[in-house]
Formats: C-alpha cells, sequence, structure tokens
C-alpha cells in the first residue's frame, strides 16, 4: 500500500522475499501434510521405531505393566489396535484370542492389543466378554496410533523379528486362518 | 449407455475448455480477433455441453442406476426424486460437477456482456476462466469420475470408467443413501449457494488478471466486476447463513456455527470481499487504493480456492470434510499455480498502479474504511492462523491439536465490536475531510439515545459488562443508520415538497448502492444481537425424565408426557417422537416433538429439535436419549437461547439489503457504469 | 425505628443461618449418596472434544464412544476428581487434541502470540501510512488548511447539495 509514491516504483526486495518465504512455506506445509494424508498407514519394509504400551493389570506382558517393543526383538510381534465401542473390532476379537492361545506355547510369537481411545472400564467389559488372555494396554494419548498413523480400527500391524513391519490388515480378521497364515510368513 | 454419453460428453467439454483458453493466449498475442472470437465461442460452448453431461448424470441418480458407484454413494431407493436431484452435490464426484457446471454459467455469462470498450481484456478473462474450469472438470474426468462404474473381475468389485478386462457390470440392489445431515431443506439450497459465492469470485479475479497482465489498470476493471463482487458476495453470505440456519436446525448442538475449520474456510473469502466491498468505494471516489483491491480481489479467490482445497484433498478433517480423495496432488497443483501467478503477476505491475489523490485527514470516510480493511483483515489473520496452527503443530511436533471455538471468540469478540462501532461513525463521516468536531455533531444524538437503552438494558435485562457494550453498539449502530434515512428523507421532503414515503424511496433508489449498504448495516447488527443473545446468555440443562416428571430452566417447565417409535418403511426411516408439555411461570404453552430419526440405509441417526421460537427466546429440546424397552425414561437436552431468532430476521433483511444494492438502476439506456461515477462525484458528503 | 431495624436484623441473619445450614447439608447429602447430575457432567464435557470425531464438543456428541467418555466424566466427578484433574486425565489418556484449544507450552504458544503480533504490525503500517498521507496532503494544499474548511459540510451544506443533487438528477 505505497499509495503516496509519486514515481512509479516497484515493491522493495525485502517485501518480495517476505512474501515468497511465506508463500513458499505455507505451501510446503501444506503439500507435506498431504503427501502425510495421502500415504496413508506405516507401510510394510518399515522398520517400526520403539515405542512402550502400558498395560492393564491383568494383562501384563512378562509379569511388568508395560512393553517395549524393543524388548520384543527376536520375536514375532502382532500389534492389534481395538477399542471397546467398535463394532467390527467384535466380529475379530475371538478369532485373535484363538490365533493367540495357538502360538502362546510356542514363545515365538506376541499379540499386544493397543486399545484406542477408550474408557478402561467399558475395554475390560469388553477384554472380559471375548475371554481375551493376551497383553492389552491403552495406547496413552494416541502416540503409538499416531505413530502408526492408523486409518481408524480395527487395524493389525505384523512386525517381524527385527522390528520391520511386514504386513498391515485394515479391519477385521475373517477368519482364524488368515491370521495364522500371515504369522506364518516369517516364522521358520 | 448414459454414463459412457455423459462421460464422453464431459471429455468433449474439457478438451473445448483447453482449446477456448488456447485460442484466447494464441488471439491476443497475434493481435488476432478472430481467433479470441473463436475462443469466446468455444467458451460460450462449454455450458450446453456441460450442462447435458449434468443432465446425464440426473438422468442416472432418478433412475436408480446403481451400478453407477456416485449413484450408489448417494442415493436410495427409498429417497423421494427431488432428494435423488439434489444428491447431484451431495458427493464429492457430483459436486465437482456441479461446480464446472456454475463456472460454465458464469463465464458464459460473461463473455455476452458486450465487449465493445474493453476489447483487450477479454481473452485473458476467457483464459483465467478456461484455466479454472480445464482444472475441475480435469479433477472429473481424471480423479473423481462421477461416472465410473461397478465391475466384477475375478469376484472383486471394483469401480472404474472402462471396463477391465474379464468383467461385468455389477450393479447392486440398492444404494448407500445420501447422508441424513444432507437431506434437510437448508442443506438441499445451502452448498448451492455457497459454490455460486466461490464461483463467481472468479469473474472479478480473471477481470484483475485481466488488468495487470494488460496493465490497464485504471478503474475500469473494478467498475465492470463491482456489481459482480455483489452478487457474488450475496451468494457467499446466504450460503453461510443458510450453513449456520441448517446446523441449528439438524446437528443438535443447539447453536449455528461451531468455528469448524471448514466454516471458516468459507468465512475467510467473505471476509476478504466484504473488506473489498468497502475499500472498493475508496477506489471509485477518491482514486485510492488501487493496490489494494488489487489484492483483495486476489485474496478473495485465492482464499476461496486454498479453502476448497484445504477440505476437498483431506488436509483439514471435520465433520463437513470429503473422505480422504485421490484429487490432492492435482488440486495442489492447481492452487500452487493460482497462488505464484497472481503474486508475481502483481509483483511485476506494481509500479504502474499509481494512485490519483492522497489522504486529507485521519477521520476521513476514506481513512475509516481502511481501518475497517485492517479489521477484517485481522479477523482474517486470527481465522487463517487457527485453520494453519493445527498442521503446523502435526508437522512439528506429532501432536494433533483442536483451535475451538474459546480461541476464535475471545480473539474476534474485540474485533467485531470493533467493526460494529466503525459501523455506527463511519457512514457519517466525509469523504475527503472529516474532524472530531463535526464527526461528534452527526452523532450525538444517536449515542444519548443509545446509552439510554443500554441503561434500560441494565435494569431490565442484564449487569453483564460485556453484552451491556454489545447493545450499546448495536443501539449506536441502528440509531445512527436510521437517522441517516430520516435526515436524507426530511431533506428531500423540504427540498420536493414530497410525503415522507416518496422521499425516502426516491431517496434510496437514487443511491442504491449506499442506502443498500445501510440497510445491510442495520441487519448486521439485528444479527449481532442474536449472537450475543446465545454466546452470552445461553442456558442448558438435561435430565432423564419419566413419564410426567419435569424439567424447570429458565422460567419454562418442560414436562415429559409420552413416547412413540414407529417405521416408515417408505422413506427407509424410524421415527422416535417424544410428546412434551411445555409451560411458562405456569402457564401452558403447548406441545413440542423433539425426534430422533434414525436412517436404515445410512445407519445414522439425525436428532431433530423440538423448538418454540419468539423474539425473546427460543426453547430448544432434544431428545437425547430413550429407554427401547419400555419407552418409560426418556432423556432430554434443553437449551434456551435467548435472542437467537434476530439472527434470522437480520438474516433476511441482509438479503434484501444486498438484493436492493445489487439491483440494476432503472435506466438502462445509459451504462450503468458511467453513470455511478457520474453521480458519485456530486455525492453530497452526508456529514454535517 | 431502632428496634425494628434490630428486629428485621435478626430475621435476616436466622433466615441466612438457615439457608447456609440447608445449602450445606443439601451439598453434603448430594456429595455422598447422589451421582453427579447431567448438567455437572456436561459442563465439564462441553471443554472437551471427541477425541475420534472431528470437531464435535463431547457434550453433543452422539455417538456410544462419547456416551462412554460421558458416564466416565460422571464416574471420576463422583470419585471427587476436579475439573482440572479430569481434562488432564483425558489429555493424557487420548491427547491435546480433546482440549478446544492448544496447552499454553511450547510450540502452542505461537497459536496465542502470532496473531496479536501480526495485527499489531498491520496496525502500526497503516497508522504510519496515514501520517505519511496526510503530512503530504497538508504540504500540497498548504498551511491553515482553507481547503479542509470547504471541504468540512456544514448542516445547511448537506441540504443544500441534496437539493442540488435533486434538481439535476430529476
Amino acid at each position: 500500500m505505497t499509495e503516496t509514491t509519486p514515481q512509479k516504483r516497484g515493491v522493495p526486495l525485502w517485501v518480495q522475499i517476505v512474501i515468497w518465504v511465506f508463500l513458499v512455506g505455507l505451501l510446503a506445509l501444506v503439500g507435506v501434510i498431504l503427501s502425510k494424508r495421502q500415504q496413508g498407514t506405516v507401510q510394510p519394509g518399515d522398520k517400526i521405531p520403539d515405542f512402550t504400551l502400558p498395560l492393564f493389570s491383568g494383562y501384563e506382558y512378562e509379569g511388568k505393566s508395560e512393553v517395549k517393543l524393543s524388548d520384543l526383538q527376536g520375536k514375532l510381534v502382532v500389534l492389534n489396535f481395538w477399542a471397546s465401542w467398535c463394532k467390527p473390532c467384535e466380529q475379530e476379537a475371538a478369532e485373535l484370542e484363538e490365533a493367540w492361545e495357538f502360538y502362546e506355547p510356542g514363545g515365538e510369537v506376541v499379540f499386544l492389543g493397543a486399545d484406542y481411545v477408550d474408557t478402561e472400564p467399558e475395554a475390560r467389559a469388553y477384554l472380559k466378554k471375548f475371554g481375551i488372555t493376551y497383553s492389552n494396554g491403552p495406547d496413552m494419548g494416541t502416540k503409538i496410533s499416531q505413530m502408526f498413523r492408523i486409518r481408524g480400527v480395527p487395524e493389525t500391524y505384523f512386525i517381524d523379528q527385527n522390528g520391520v513391519l511386514y504386513y498391515v490388515k485394515i479391519g477385521p480378521f475373517l477368519s482364524v486362518d488368515e491370521i495364522k497364515s500371515i504369522v506364518a510368513q516369517k516364522l521358520p | 449407455m448414459f454414463a459412457e454419453f455423459g462421460y464422453g460428453v464431459l471429455l468433449v467439454s474439457f478438451i473445448v475448455a483447453i482449446y477456448s483458453g488456447v485460442a484466447a493466449v494464441y488471439g491476443a498475442v497475434n493481435k488476432s480477433a478472430p481467433l479470441v472470437e473463436s475462443a469466446r465461442r468455444a467458451m460460450l460452448l462449454t455450458f450446453p455441453l456441460i450442462s447435458i453431461a449434468a443432465a446425464a448424470l440426473i438422468y442416472l441418480l432418478v433412475t436408480n442406476r446403481y451400478e453407477v458407484a456416485f449413484v450408489y454413494e448417494v442415493t436410495s431407493r427409498s429417497m423421494p426424486t427431488y432428494l435423488k436431484i439434489t444428491a447431484w452435490w451431495g458427493g464429492q464426484a457430483g459436486s465437482l460437477v456441479f461446480w464446472s457446471w456454475l463456472l460454465a454459467v458464469f463465464t458464459s455469462a460473461v463473455t455476452l456482456r458486450k465487449w465493445d470498450r474493453d476489447i483487450e481484456f477479454l481473452p485473458w478473462v476467457i483464459m483465467v476462466s478456461a484455466i479454472t474450469l480445464t482444472f475441475f472438470l480435469g479433477m472429473s474426468i481424471f480423479f473423481e469420475n462421477p461416472f465410473a462404474r461397478f465391475w466384477l473381475v475375478d469376484g472383486n468389485v471394483l469401480p472404474s470408467m472402462f471396463a477391465p478386462a474379464n468383467a461385468t457390470v455389477f450393479t447392486p440392489q440398492d444404494g448407500q443413501g445420501l447422508n441424513p445431515l444432507l437431506r434437510h431443506p437448508g442443506m438441499v439450497i445451502h452448498p448451492p449457494m455457497l459454490y455460486l459465492g466461490f464461483v463467481s469470485f472468479v469473474i472479478p479475479y480473471a477481470f484483475a488478471m485481466a488488468a495487470l497482465i494488460t496493465g490497464r489498470t485504471d478503474d475500469r476493471w473494478i467498475r465492470i466486476t463491482r456489481r459482480w463482487s455483489l452478487w457474488a458476495w450475496l451468494f457467499l453470505s446466504f450460503g453461510l447463513v443458510l450453513g449456520g440456519r441448517w446446523a441449528y436446525d439438524v446437528l443438535g448442538w443447539g447453536g449455528y456455527w461451531g468455528w469448524d475449520p471448514v466454516e471458516i474456510a468459507a468465512f475467510m473469502p467473505w471476509l476478504t470481499g466484504t473488506a473489498f466491498l468497502h475499500s472498493v468505494m475508496i477506489q471509485e471516489k477518491r482514486g485510492l487504493l488501487k493496490h489494494w483491491n488489487m489484492i483483495l480481489v486476489i485474496l478473495t479467490y485465492a482464499l476461496v480456492i486454498f479453502g476448497t482445497f484445504l477440505t476437498r484433498s483431506g488436509v483439514l478433517s471435520s465433520v463437513h470434510a470429503f473422505a480422504n480423495s485421490p484429487i490432492g496432488p492435482f488440486f495442489m497443483g492447481f492452487v500452487t499455480l493460482t497462488l505464484v501467478a497472481s503474486v508475481a503477476l502483481v509483483i511485476w505491475r506494481w509500479p504502474i498502479l499509481r494512485s490519483e489523490t492522497e489522504m486529507k485527514s485521519m477521520l476521513s470516510r476514506e481513512a475509516l474504511f481502511l481501518l475497517n480493511n485492517l479489521l477484517f483483515m485481522s479477523i482474517l489473520v486470527v481465522c487463517f492462523w487457527g485453520v494453519i496452527f493445527p498442521l503446523i503443530s502435526e508437522l512439528f511436533t506429532g501432536a494433533k491439536v483442536t483451535v475451538g471455538p474459546p480461541f476464535y471468540e475471545r480473539a474476534t469478540a474485540p474485533l467485531f465490536s470493533s467493526l460494529l462501532f466503525l459501523m455506527a461513525v463511519a457512514p457519517l463521516s466525509a469523504w475527503g475531510h472529516s474532524t472530531l468536531q463535526t464527526l461528534g455533531k452527526a452523532i450525538w444524538k444517536s449515542t444519548v439515545a443509545a446509552l439510554v437503552v443500554t441503561v434500560a438494558f441494565y435494569f431490565t435485562y442484564t449487569q453483564n459488562i460485556g453484552a451491556l457494550v454489545g447493545f450499546f453498539l448495536i443501539a449506536l449502530v441502528l440509531f445512527a443508520t436510521v437517522h441517516e434515512f430520516w435526515r436524507g428523507t426530511r431533506a428531500r421532503q423540504k427540498a420536493q415538497g414530497e410525503n415522507f414515503l416518496t422521499a425516502l424511496s426516491r431517496l434510496m433508489e437514487r443511491n442504491r448502492r449506499r442506502y443498500g449498504g445501510y440497510i445491510i448495516h442495520i441487519s448486521m447488527a439485528l444479527m449481532a444481537i442474536g449472537i450475543l443473545g446465545i454466546e452470552i446468555f445461553q442456558k442448558e440443562t438435561q435430565g432423564t425424565l419419566a413419564a410426567g416428571e419435569q424439567l424447570n430452566i429458565a422460567g419454562y417447565t418442560v414436562e415429559y408426557r409420552e413416547l412413540a417409535s414407529w417405521d416408515n418403511q417408505g422413506e427407509g426411516v424410524n421415527y422416535t417422537r417424544a410428546v412434551v408439555d411445555v409451560y411458562e411461570n405456569g402457564i401452558y404453552l403447548g406441545q413440542l416433538n423433539p425426534r430422533i430419526d434414525y436412517y436404515f440405509d445410512s445407519q445414522q441417526n439425525m436428532t431433530i429439535p423440538g423448538q418454540r421460537s419468539t423474539l425473546r427466546d427460543d426453547l430448544y429440546i432434544l431428545l437425547v436419549d430413550w429407554q427401547p424397552v419400555s419407552t418409560i425414561g426418556a432423556t432430554f437436552k434443553i437449551y434456551v437461547n435467548p435472542l437467537v431468532n434476530w439472527l434470522w430476521i437480520g438474516s433476511l433483511l441482509f438479503l434484501a439489503g444486498v438484493i436492493f444494492a445489487a439491483w440494476p438502476d432503472r435506466d438502462p439506456s445509459e451504462e450503468p457504469a458511467r453513470r455511478s461515477v457520474a453521480r458519485d462525484s456530486r455525492q453530497p458528503s452526508a456529514a454535517d | 425505628m431502632n428496634f425494628a431495624f434490630g428486629k428485621n436484623y435478626l430475621r435476616i441473619t436466622f433466615y441466612a443461618l438457615l439457608f447456609t445450614i440447608l445449602t450445606f447439608a443439601a451439598t453434603t447429602v448430594f456429595a455422598q449418596d447422589d451421582t453427579p447430575t447431567d448438567d455437572e457432567v456436561n459442563a465439564i464435557a462441553k471443554q472437551l472434544y471427541c477425541p475420534v470425531c472431528e470437531n464435535t464438543p463431547l457434550d453433543v456428541c452422539p455417538t456410544e464412544a462419547c456416551r462412554q467418555w460421558r458416564e466416565l466424566i460422571r464416574t471420576q466427578l463422583s470419585q471427587g476428581m476436579t475439573e482440572a484433574e479430569i481434562k488432564q486425565y483425558f489429555v493424557d489418556n487420548y491427547g491435546a487434541r480433546v482440549l478446544a484449544e492448544p496447552p499454553r507450552t511450547g510450540l502452542n504458544w505461537l497459536v496465542y502470540l502470532l496473531p496479536p503480533a501480526i495485527i499489531l504490525l498491520g496496525a502500526v503500517f497503516l497508522f504510519r501510512s496515514f501520517r505519511e498521507w496526510t503530512r503530504s496532503s497538508q504540504a500540497e494544499t498548504g498551511p491553515g488548511g482553507e481547503r479542509s474548511e470547504t471541504s468540512s459540510p456544514s448542516k445547511d451544506d448537506y441540504v443544500a447539495r441534496l437539493e442540488e443533487e435533486l434538481k439535476n438528477r430529476k
């Protein structure tokens, strides 16, 4: 708004720089967010950063009240995101438990349930209702689900013995065999 | 058949739009009038073409062709025909075609005007329109094709335009049905109004670009687009208000505006558009602010495109947003092109956008208009930052945050109050010059009257300081503006010997824009009453009642009578309707029926409030929950929303004001733009 | 007079005492027996956002999950948790997005500081431009401002101009 300039004068260089920096910054920001939205969940082949899942009492992992991914090195991890208010989760709850009971004696596979934005009483009622015995805990502050960029619940992530994601299941499993066949891919 | 046909027509219009843009530029560069004319005709052709494609789409919608993915997504057999038609803009794919169609309507209309004096603008206006149209058609053709059908391939169903190998068409039995929230009459017209507002801002923008490219930056382009902007602004404003009304009636949270990012995305162009409508007057009357007006027009359009991008690409998530969509990167490209080209052009042409006169007084009307612009821009900064910040937070800290109503309300309340104050003062100031003395003389009567009203409110209605300040400002606007009407009419009466009504109507007709503007100011003050009422005085209570039990709130007593639940198979809805008696201070007022509608096809609930609306307050009852087995107990949430009706009354008056202001002047023989200039320069400054 | 005052005074004290006792009794009874009312729950839910839906305050969110959260607030209230504690619990469990505004920490300060800063900058810029414009225009018209007198319209001027215009425009 340099209205008073009597002679023809351009936009001062520093103003131009500020404008372009602002514009490029804005576009870059939106572009990065857009690509984040488009890429969806973490992809198979990605190394999963370490995370800590606190556990509900009664659903501890080897007696500890929290579990760290890095402590599970050498084991295959099946990480299931669920919530008590989630109807489709109920479809697969029994299947997950059955698969867990199948693998539990071998000690090569760990099942983890991450309870996504839920209330503890309802979550416990849900776990009890479906007789779930594997380790379960709340995804505090949605930190883990944000790390995995989950789109919703249920979603299940299969992490191999080296901490690398190798399979993502969006939506409920249809059968125990489906779970077993995915686990079997990485079991010797 | 119709699907392929519709798609084919879209494809043809896409090619025609590209041709039109290329021919226009080529013609302009080579100074070839026939080529520009050819571009113009091509542009005109897009309108019937897209109309045909749209007709094909509507035909598919009303004839239940569920093999078409879009038809499956937004309609179902139980929907009445009119809803099947309006489902056209009920989903991403269809609404993009709707955009293109509106765009074609406007660009055709603008290419049909008389161009003799402005022929150098024509190719560039066509170019900008053609690029925009090409882009929107491209999104329909390549990414969000409303004509794509379901195909059965090896037991999997996938949507595609063209038949994959060994595929057969798959036709679902019934569609998913339109989101019940979108079945409300308000929602039927709210999006088209908003889109109309969005799309019509492309015309002023195209002219601004043309002015920059040709270097003909006198007032001409502004004169041409002024009325356009006013209509665009009308549609945008009305779309916003309708959205508010729809939220109030359907969303069941007792309010009309939730500071949701998508709402704000639609509100931001309104802010710059409003600022433009004010500052454009300074350019017309005083030759000032050419740069600024150019920036405002470009900013308005940029915000339209940017906001649409944010909400449609899935960058922002909200109740209004469309689900994650493949158009993101393509749209991002278009946004980048628009922003970069606009900014570069403005910087390039900055030196020739010179002003003719100087500012004379800080209290002159132009100075106050600039202050008004500063306030609108400040609200814009707050809104823009509130929308963008969660993205920054997500990117840099990984934490999602909400920027919600408390932030916006705290930040904008003083700004809106200052705007009210300016609304009272600025119309009394003079172009070119005013002093505190002249202004004070003009406003003291209104101030005294407003103070009297405020004191009366203090003793009868509220002791809340914020509310009293608000009421004072509103009263000041009302008195000062009505006083302006009064003074003008009296003066005319004296001079012409007309009776009061004749004098008033002639006065207003003679300067539609000014008095239309004053009507809009009055309507804004009325709307402010409603906003103040619901913001500061809203009361709510909730309780679970057995039949015969009561809830009390703000002098009202609500007694639960009975509840019935039944299916309407024809429409695919289950209604649960409660009957409550309403008493005020023991006097029976009548029955209200809050309801829950459950839609089978989309498995969604709608909470329809029982409303009793008066000028003093709205009683707004929601059925929150009920016991399905016994239907004995039911939970109600009750709001008392004082004064909110004034918001809707103000909106209607607002509509009248804008139409009055934008209505073409009576005498068509004279060229409107020129005449208004001649007239305006002799305008009395309306101050004493 | 004095007597009447004293009597009144006594009566007032009596009522005040009665009122205090009653309300005290009421609150203690309430705290022990009654579960918190819907209104008390909503008063807190209103300030929180549904963690799974977009931009929906918890008090008006119709989903089953939100109903559970409201019940959670009710339980927490009956356990004697304060409003601040409940909000903190929600932030810890579901992330900062449940708050209607970003908490005032770290980077989030930007959200509160940037708009006022920009607005202030705009105001300063506008004010300085004003000064520049008025100064340069005064320099043109010369000191004394004879022009300003003529261009400051009086009441008579208003009528006169309007009349003139009416004549010309009939």
